[in-house]
């Protein structure tokens, strides 16, 4: 999904002069019908979040390829939104930033209103389902997978909310979430040793198996990590550090022992 | 000081014989006659104060906003009509959020001054509109420290580091002369406002009034709000006693 070139509806059918380009589109040569394939060209690799005692945690790395090439390494693909949420997201990099000026019109009007009340994580995810599910309807995509979590007060106190919703528009709630690769790599590890209440410790550990796990197998990821938490006191995107990888196994050593060759 | 314009009176596109736009004039006299709106540049922000008139004991508190948010540094303080009011903040909301969407940074203050004062300067320029029965006082803090402005119904805007506007405005212009504004913090200056606002309050004409704070300060983090609460009951406290000192005297 993410990161893999694939255009929408093919060589689509031609659609009626009576639709207005949205942003994205390629008008076919000769003019008159757009067809709106997308294909993503700055993508981020995966995020992945759980829920922890005191709220949220929510890492990735700070990668973004361009293709097969590692383009950019010093990239913040979680970024806080409100003063009760965070935003992680994969996929098309500029989708992302245009998804983030979107979410800043919405807390800039929320804030205006200067009532005491303010969006939550849950209202949010609840917005960019809408933007998503919408773009996705005029074949139009943003084409990311976006990961939402924070921690708001409710009727039953403290509520923390952790969601994903990708970019045909699937949405749900749920206590880890990954995207892109962290689907297959990290979900397993994460549905294995999650447990509720973790301390802000344990939840770091196991993310990192993970991150670790995703470094090692993922070929568009970095060792260069960001994790972000989001509590009652506010959100924390901590400075981007490293993991400690092992290449030392036997196999790796002379590699070119069994190798059948003139030279 | 007010003569009869006898029909030269009647549309905003006439000019009386001796150069006025009478409907200009009378527009002003309704921000005249409404509730005393203050605005005071301290060193460090700036403070609103609205002396919210309250004509019905049913309404209830907090309600009938007269001091609005327009972009996360600007708020705007209307004296006058009230509905007329809102047109400009939903406008000048929208100034705010189109100027950053095209130059991708916040207006600033000047700027936002400016367009306001065109768009209520537009509804005096053609019969068909009539002009805003509102002045507003627009406050906010940007790269370039904090600034004040005035926009009258006739569309002038002057830059002020003190500025009154309503009902007892000669009395409130007095007192915030009285005050070294330069030294001032934006928590002594909220005591001060509450202080004038309860001043020039006349219990006699008006019954009751809701005193409205708001302020862009460092303390609010360059973000205009209202007054946090404790504050807010501080300064009514602090104005309370200081009318009670005026009158024991």
């Amino acid at each position: 999904m993410d990161g893999f070139s694939k255009s929408i509806g093919g060589g689509g059918p031609n659609v009626p002069a009576g639709s207005h380009p949205a942003g994205g589109s390629q008008a076919a040569a000769g003019g008159g019908a757009t067809q709106r394939t997308q294909y993503p060209y700055v993508t981020g690799t995966s995020v992945i979040a759980l829920k922890y005692k005191d709220g949220v945690i929510m890492a990735c790395d700070t990668g973004a390829s361009y293709g097969s090439t590692l383009r950019y390494k010093s990239v913040e693909r979680i970024k806080a939104v409100g003063k009760h949420s965070i935003i992680g997201a994969s996929g098309e990099y500029s989708d992302f930033q245009e998804i983030l000026r979107y979410l800043d019109e919405l807390t800039l009007s929320d804030h205006m209103w200067d009532d005491g009340n303010s969006l939550g994580p849950k209202e949010i995810h609840s917005y960019l389902t809408r933007v998503m599910y919408n773009r996705r309807n005029k074949f139009d995509p943003l084409w990311n997978s976006l990961v939402i979590g924070g921690v708001k007060k409710g009727p039953k106190g403290d509520e923390k909310y952790l969601g994903m919703v990708n970019m045909i528009g699937t949405h749900f709630e749920e206590n880890h979430v990954a995207t892109g690769f962290g689907n297959h790599l990290a979900i397993p590890i994460l549905r294995a040793e999650w447990h509720e209440d973790m301390t802000f410790e344990e939840a770091v550990k196991l993310v990192e198996k993970c991150l670790l796990v995703l470094l090692y197998r993922d070929r568009s990821s970095i060792n260069k990590f960001q994790i972000a938490k989001i509590t009652t006191e506010g959100s924390t995107i901590y400075p981007p550090y490293s993991l400690k990888t092992y290449w030392g196994f036997t196999h790796f050593e002379n590699p070119a022992q069994g190798a059948v060759g003139s030279w | 000081m007010s003569s009869i314009g006898t029909g030269y009176d009647l549309s905003v596109t006439t000019f009386s014989p001796d150069g006025r736009v009478f409907q200009v004039e009378y527009a002003t006299k309704a921000v005249d006659n409404s509730g005393t709106v203050v605005g005071i540049k301290c060193k460090d922000g700036i403070v609103l104060g609205v002396e919210k008139l309250v004509t019905s004991k049913m309404i209830l508190e907090g309600s009938n906003r007269r001091i609005h948010s327009v972009y996360h540094h600007s708020g705007l303080a209307v004296a006058g009509l009230a509905a007329d009011g809102r047109q400009i903040v939903s406008r000048a909301k929208s100034e705010a959020a189109s100027y950053e969407k095209v130059y991708g940074e916040p207006i600033s203050v000047k700027d936002l001054a400016d367009r306001v004062a065109s768009y209520v300067h537009l509804c005096t320029l053609y019969w068909w509109l009539r002009p805003f029965g509102c002045g507003v006082i627009l406050g906010g803090y940007d790269r370039d420290g904090p600034q004040l402005y005035i926009i009258e119904p006739s569309g002038v805007s002057y830059k002020y580091f003190g500025a009154a506007l309503g009902k007892g405005r000669q009395a409130a212009k007095t007192e915030i002369e009285k005050l070294k504004l330069s030294e001032l913090t934006c928590r002594e200056g909220i005591v001060e406002v509450a202080k004038i606002i309860y001043g020039v309050h006349d219990e006699a004409k008006d019954k009751a009034f809701e005193l409205e704070l708001s302020w862009i300060c460092d303390e609010s983090k360059r973000q205009h709000q209202k007054v946090p609460n404790e504050l807010l009951e501080q300064a009514k406290a602090a104005a309370q006693a200081a009318l009670e000192e005026m009158d024991a005297d």
